[in-house]
């Protein structure tokens, strides 16, 4: 009897995008192009990507250019998101890489007259014994990549990786140092019009009328759109299109809108809407403890927004019934079908590009704005056509981060010892994407003449890691569970992805929680989280954040030590967290020591870049962040009304990563956001003795919670 | 509509100008001089910051009347790549940056500290850094580097 191992199987973005040269293409100059379908929104993905590339080929790193995403000739890799691209574009090089370096070998071979086996490649010159030699930019004419990948290609094994799993300089910086264009903001199309659109401060409210005579007089206009209630103007420079949006700002008369929610009670608001329940797991005990007592915890989390440095951008430039559309967009595909939608067009009429724009961190104004730019450009006589979002826009009409309301119940025993848990969560949905419905979900398609209805959020399927439901199914060995998510069905303040999407509020409910039963058992909280764990790679991390941190520092007045841990999506990376705050009612959160195991770090220091990244945003959004609004519009329209972490205030950030070269890389983007939540709430109260359970943690809330417990 | 003449980034320049467009404005329209960025409108977030004289200071809200006879310098005139102001080495070599929007903003506000205290404690950068926002987390690398680039500077 024989045990046939299972065939191979194309990495699942290859399996997609089949052809070699729609990856690779290496040329006579000797410069190596590479093509992934994902794109750079700050992350450093396309550097990892090349250091791939680069070790695959045997190719010096300064040979490899990375090309843009683009409709026109990319592989279609769907969104940049969800800390993926390492795991999807990666593997997907790797694997086509090493194709391409097969095949060149073999060329070489019969080239030279000598067995592929004895030649060595080293910065694409092969040479083998007797001194032949040749190389990839001599071969190039003749070797074709139009060819679909073939599953039975290897890879290099680990030991013989040189540029992966180093921590290589990132190709974007030196042009961002030295202000070379670089971001779609700064890239000027010859003959550049300059677009603005026009949208209401009541959230909900409708354009009915426009008085568009003051703006005709505007020095620079060339045009002013109307197509229901979309309006825009464009103009020959930025200042004359800000003057002749404000005209136009005069002459409109708006409906009511539509009322939202009372932000002071956001957990009454999400728990009286119509909803759609899903149980999402669930796990009966074999044998149950008795359960004496049941904790039962509230848990809300506000509306988060993007908040960008930068607001969205995007340019377009009409040729006929063609249009092409620069964009930093998470996903050129998806947006392209979306913008087909809207403007009844062909996909194969619209070519979408990517530039890079400021730091992306989820769902954002980005694809909004394209369509903006598209609409008005069409008025624009066949010039290209830039249109910017103001900082107003860009903090009340993109989505935002969905509101959370969480609460657990947990049954203990009579020693504390959890024998149930039931685990529910209340939240918009935390994806309205472009490009996956027969619905378009940008903005200005609700706008216009005959518009489309506004798309209410949903949440990814558990298997794609769950939406609001993300990271809310234990890691940690309980006897028994019932997880349960409530999606809002109605979505009175727009939301979409958000880093972690549900992640950072589930995480942050059940690591509360679990350092609460630890402290009435009198237990350590590391020690009690280990002891519910059976998987290493969780317990090494914790163990090592532990370590570096020195747990348990000796307890000091008015300071706090806190702990969190999770596995990203449960599937994705580890990440501890131990926070370090001080403070009696204001506090301050002095350090974070973070351990991290995200599988191979193809590049270390970017892998310890966004984490760092990712737990100082987190503590922005703990300490300081959440959208305001009154019952008729967004008020945190404004970096003062929506004020961020600044750099006085940032803690030291320590990061330790756990090496595993042998095993599949994970991305790093979002693994710190929930541990370093859990670990600051868990900080204040072994600072302050008090749990506080509602985000952000400021004084009004540390001095709420105090006068609760009192 | 009147001349403005001031000094950008060591020359001569000349703008014929509404007097109340924004500085950012004509640099990034007129003279197509993109590193500062665009971020909020309003002096709040740093990304648009310009040197005048050794203060950094936002340039859109920033009048062009006012900026008549200044010195005024950009990201563009620190250094190239050529010769790098040490500040712009050392962000590379502390990788410090995430997307790097907010960087031009942060190394003028970095030169500008630097002109006026050439060794600043960290806790004087992170202060005089306060007036730029980083989104992406990258603070702590970018204060490593403004102190890495003063300690060069005093070496050399």
């Amino acid at each position: 009897m024989s045990s046939a191992s299972p065939a191979p199987t194309l990495p699942v973005s290859l399996a997609a995008n089949p052809k070699l040269s729609s990856w690779v293409k290496l040329n006579v100059e000797g410069r190596v192009a590479i093509s992934p379908g994902k794109v750079e929104i700050g992350q450093g993905i396309v550097t990892a990507l090349a250091q791939i590339a680069a070790d695959e080929l045997d190719v010096d790193i300064g040979r490899v250019e990375m090309i843009r995403a683009s409709t026109a000739a990319s592989p279609n890799e769907g969104v940049t998101s969800g800390s993926l691209s390492v795991q999807q574009s990666g593997r997907a090089l790797r694997h086509a890489c090493a194709e391409v370096r097969q095949r060149f070998l073999v060329a070489a071979s019969e080239r030279l007259g000598v067995d592929a086996s004895l030649l060595d490649i080293h910065d694409g010159t092969i040479s083998g014994p007797g001194n032949v030699r040749t190389s990839y930019w001599e071969l190039a004419g003749d070797v074709s990549l139009d060819h679909d990948a073939n599953a039975g290609a290897t890879a290099k094994i680990v030991a013989k990786r040189t540029v992966a799993g180093h921590s290589v300089q990132r190709v974007d910086i030196p042009d961002k140092v030295f202000a070379r264009p670089r971001f779609i903001h700064d890239c000027p199309l010859p003959d550049l019009l300059h677009g603005r659109v026009l949208r209401p401060d009541t959230s909900g409210a409708k354009l009915i009328a426009l008085d568009e005579t003051a703006t005709r007089a505007v020095p620079g206009l060339v045009a002013i759109v109307r197509d229901g209630g979309f309006s825009g103007v464009v103009a020959d420079s930025e200042a004359a299109a800000e003057a002749a949006l404000k005209a136009l700002r005069r002459g409109a008369t708006w409906s009511a809108g539509e009322p939202l929610p009372d932000e002071a009670d956001l957990a009454g608001f999400l728990k009286s809407q119509p909803i759609e329940t899903t149980v999402i797991d669930t796990r009966m005990a074999a044998t149950t403890g008795k359960p004496t007592r049941t904790l039962r915890r509230h848990y809300t989390r506000p509306y988060i927004a993007h908040a960008s440095i930068a607001p969205s951008c995007a340019m377009a430039q009409w040729d006929g019934d063609h249009v092409h559309v620069w964009t930093h967009s998470q996903g050129v595909y998806l947006l392209r079908a979306d913008l087909a939608i809207v403007l009844k067009l062909p996909a194969e009429n619209i070519v979408v590009e990517h530039i890079e724009g400021a730091g992306c961190y989820g769902h954002n104004a980005a694809d909004d704005v394209a369509l903006d730019a598209a609409l008005l450009a069409n008025a624009a006589g066949g010039r290209p056509v830039r249109v910017q979002w103001s900082r107003h826009d860009e903090m009340s009409h993109a989505p935002f981060g969905a509101a959370m309301a969480i609460e657990i119940e947990a049954d203990l025993d009579a020693d504390n010892e959890i024998v149930g848990w039931r685990h529910a969560i209340w939240s918009n949905g935390h994806a309205a994407r472009p490009g996956r419905a027969a619905q378009p979900a940008l903005l200005a398609a609700t706008e216009i003449a005959t518009p489309y209805p506004r798309m209410i959020s949903t949440n990814p399927p558990a298997a794609n890691g769950g939406g609001g439901d993300r990271n809310s199914v234990p890691i940690y060995d309980l006897p028994a569970w019932t997880i349960t998510s409530h999606r809002l069905l109605t979505m009175p303040v727009r939301t979409s992805a958000l880093r972690t999407l549900g992640g950072q509020g589930n995480v942050f409910a059940i690591e509360a929680l679990l350092d609460e039963i630890a402290a009435l058992r009198g237990e350590d909280p590391i020690a009690f989280r280990l002891r519910h764990l059976r998987d290493e790679r969780a317990k090494e991390v914790i163990r090592a954040a532990a370590r570096r941190a020195q747990w348990k520092p000796q307890k000091k007045s008015g300071i706090g030590h806190g702990v969190g841990f999770a596995r990203y999506k449960n599937t994705g990376a580890y990440c501890a967290a131990i926070a370090e705050i001080e403070g009696t009612d204001d506090i301050r959160v002095k350090r974070l020591t973070l351990a991290v195991d995200v599988g191979e770090a193809v590049n270390p220091d970017g892998v310890i870049n966004q984490i760092e990244g990712g737990a100082i945003q987190a503590t922005s959004w703990v300490l300081k962040e959440r959208v305001r609004f009154d019952r008729t519009r967004i008020t945190s329209t404004s970096w003062t009304d929506y004020p961020i972490l600044t750099f006085s205030e940032v803690p030291a950030v320590d990061v330790e990563i756990i090496q595993r070269p042998e095993i599949e890389p994970v991305g790093a983007g979002e693994a710190a956001h929930g541990p370093v939540t859990a670990a600051i709430a868990n900080a204040v109260y072994d600072c302050l003795g008090v749990r506080v359970r509602d985000l952000p943690i400021t004084r009004d809330k540390i001095i709420a919670a105090m006068e609760l417990a009192s | 509509m009147p001349t403005i003449q001031f000094q950008l980034n060591g020359t001569a320049a000349a703008v014929d100008t509404d007097p109340d467009q924004t500085l950012l404005d004509v640099l990034r329209g007129r003279l197509g001089v993109t590193g500062p960025h665009f971020g909020c409108g309003a002096g709040e977030c740093g990304a648009c910051h310009v040197m005048v004289g050794d203060r950094a200071m936002a340039s859109c809200d920033m009048p062009m009347w006012s900026v008549a006879d200044k010195d005024v310098v950009t990201v563009e005139g620190l250094g190239t790549a050529a010769q790098p102001h040490p500040l712009q080495r050392a962000l590379i070599a502390e990788q410090a940056m995430q997307c790097g929007y907010c960087v031009s903003g942060i190394l003028i506000g970095a030169a500008a500290l630097l002109k006026r205290n050439p060794s600043p404690t960290e806790a004087e950068v992170r202060n005089a850094l306060d007036r730029n926002l980083c989104r992406c987390g990258s603070h702590n690398r970018m204060v490593r580097a403004v102190l890495r680039a003063a300690s060069e500077m005093a070496a050399s």
